[in-house]
């Protein structure tokens, strides 16, 4: 529980945290522990310091913005608890426990899912085949599963279920066609809808709305909601201060390679915010 | 309900718009097939009176490429997995001389264990150098290329060694499995093997993922490296396979066999329909390749071109193939 004090304004949603979102009161979690926690991360590139002493701290049907200017290591942050980097010092929990042997296949399956600001999709290669891309469902029992006999039926029909279910319109495309063929919006689809679909524990979502529309991002908040419902914590990561208020329960803030505040989003204006980011306002309880 | 959409264009429209983006790229599939028919009818019928279209001719163009056809079925996973392989060339001269060697003293089996064995050890250097040492496979390949072309000078003194084992000459060679000439059946073997690995299995999603979106396999937990240094391994083994398979056919091997096959193969990989820059890959595209390769040389011969000339209607074949393979390089 020390780990929880060093942030200031972390906790439970425990209280109607935002009259806008009732549905965050019934979801709120019964038993404290986060749905994930980064404690004392730091990540140097050579002679940059891109994360330093970085902590995170996100509740099962939390949804946290992470807000930072440019360069402040707000994605290098989602890469260390992703596996995709490994952080130079911290560790990273995951309901509790210390994800060890960090890599992306094994955060993944501790319920760990992102949306990276490349959408990590292969374009040459079919819809369905992207959203089980690293867990392609494999025919038979053990000895010959190890065939590696991909299920490819189950995984087009999965696949145009899953899609349907998050709302993701293929216009006229079918799950076999390549995903090079799709519009920028409609990859933006399949990468969220792959995280909503696959997101167990945590979801970390770096910029999903940043090549949408109105309409198209109004859906991505839909989904987030979504997956607050379920009890998932979410990271929202986002320049757009209206969004951040908009959508999340509370925001931490990155400068320079730290957090250097955590609040939640009714105590705090736009203004506020981007006064933290740029370094105008110092928040009075951290260092 | 569906709400990720645009807005302005209607459902009919998007749903042609997707059909014709599947039937252009089923067009674009078929080209290498139909580039395939039309030479073959067109030597059929110029090349008439000298037997083009015989059985026996098809079958002897068949049989001289089907080294270069395993090879590119094998390179199409290293392409398609995003690497190269320089050094395939000189991997055959290597094997086809160490296995003839071995067979002078041993008996056919230990000749294609060794064989293998090298082709093996080569890839897994290969690989496991380019992943290590975070060089591109290019470079790498490029000094294996140049080692091996010296260790196969070395071998023998640039002398020639003739293969007398009969078992041997018969399973890579001239035998037959009943009416099938072995040559045949090594070439459909691979294909269907390759073809299934390709399309059915996940390693063969995972060697497209990773050759198609590098960061997107990283990042989906994909096992990058492995999966990179599997790619060099196949091209290096299936460059010993043809090794052994030229061995068995001339009945004998020499430090020049395979010396210019690095072109032709990775010719007929991309002219089959495999991208250079990884991400798509086609085994059955990679064999059409190498015999619509295979049918050009031997028309050009048949129509009394000299080697000079054959050199450069392939040259330009070559570069035809390769710049309309560019012409898909994605952004």
């Amino acid at each position: 529980m020390s780990e929880a004090s060093a942030q200031p304004a972390a906790g439970p949603p425990s209280a109607p945290a935002r009259t806008a979102n009732p549905a965050a009161t019934a979801t709120a979690p019964s038993q404290a522990v986060p749905a994930l926690e980064a404690e004392g991360l730091s990540k140097s590139f050579g002679a940059v310091r891109a994360l330093e002493e970085a902590n995170l701290t996100v509740w099962p049907g939390q949804v946290l913005g992470l807000v930072g200017d440019n360069g402040a290591g707000k994605s290098t942050l989602v890469k260390c608890v992703s596996g995709r980097l490994h952080p130079d010092r911290g560790t990273v929990r995951v309901a509790g426990e210390v994800l060890r042997a960090r890599s992306p296949e094994v955060a993944r399956a501790r319920g760990i899912e992102v949306v990276y600001q490349n959408l990590a999709l292969v374009d040459s290669l079919d819809i369905a085949t992207n959203l089980f891309l690293g867990r392609e469902p494999v025919l038979g029992p053990r000895p010959f599963s190890w065939l590696g006999f991909l299920r490819t039926r189950q995984m087009r029909q999965e696949a145009a279920r899953v899609l349907r279910e998050v709302g993701v319109d293929l216009r006229g495309a079918s799950v076999a066609d390549p995903v090079e063929q799709l519009s920028g919006g409609q990859r933006q689809g399949i990468a969220v809808g792959r995280a909503v679909v696959w997101g167990q524990k945590v979801v970390l979502m770096d910029e999903p709305s940043a090549a949408l529309g109105v309409e198209q991002t109004r859906h991505v908040h839909d989904l987030i909601r979504r997956l607050r419902d379920r009890g998932v914590g979410v990271v929202l990561i986002s320049h757009n201060m209206q969004e951040v208020m908009q959508v999340c329960d509370h925001v931490t803030v990155m400068r320079a390679g730290r957090t250097i505040v955590t609040v939640p989003v009714s105590e705090v204006s736009g203004e506020m915010l981007v006064g933290y980011i740029t370094g105008a306002i110092e928040p009075r309880s951290d260092g | 309900m569906s709400v990720l959409t645009g807005t302005g264009t209607s459902q009919s429209a998007d749903a042609r718009a997707a059909r014709r983006a599947r039937l252009g790229r089923g067009a674009r599939a078929l080209i290498p097939y139909a580039g395939f028919a039309l030479i073959f009818v067109v030597f059929a019928i110029v090349l008439r009176s000298h037997g083009f279209a015989s059985g026996s001719n098809l079958e002897s163009i068949v049989e001289q490429n089907a080294s270069i056809a395993i090879m590119a079925m094998g390179y199409a996973f290293t392409l398609g997995a995003g690497e190269i392989d320089l050094s395939i060339g000189s991997t055959v001269a290597v094997v086809a001389l160490t296995t003839a060697l071995v067979l002078e003293q041993q008996p056919a089996w230990a000749g294609v264990l060794v064989g293998l064995a090298i082709g093996l050890g080569v890839g897994l250097v290969n690989g496991l150098l380019t992943v290590l040492l975070r060089v591109p496979s290019f470079l790498i390949t490029l000094g294996m290329m140049s080692v091996l072309a010296g260790i196969a000078e070395a071998l023998t003194n640039l002398q020639s060694v003739a293969v007398t084992n009969n078992a041997f000459n018969g399973v890579f060679g001239s035998g037959s499995l009943g009416p099938v000439p072995s040559l045949f059946v090594w070439v459909g073997a691979v294909l269907v093997v390759a073809q299934v690995v390709l399309r059915r299995t996940r390693y063969g999603r995972h060697v497209l993922a990773v050759g198609g979106g590098r960061e997107a396999a990283v990042s989906t937990g994909i096992r990058v490296r492995s999966v990179r240094v599997s790619a060099l391994v196949i091209s290096a083994v299936s460059a010993a396979l043809a090794g052994l398979l030229y061995a068995g056919r001339l009945q004998g091997a020499a430090y020049t066999l395979g010396s210019t096959d690095l072109l032709t193969v990775i010719a007929a990989a991309i002219i089959g329909g495999t991208s250079l820059f990884g991400g798509k890959a086609s085994v059955p595209g990679a064999l059409v390749g190498a015999l619509l390769l295979g049918m050009l040389q031997e028309g050009l011969i048949l129509m009394g071109l000299g080697v000079p000339d054959q050199l450069i209607a392939e040259g330009v074949v070559v570069v035809v193939a390769v710049a309309v393979g560019l012409r898909e390089r994605p952004e």
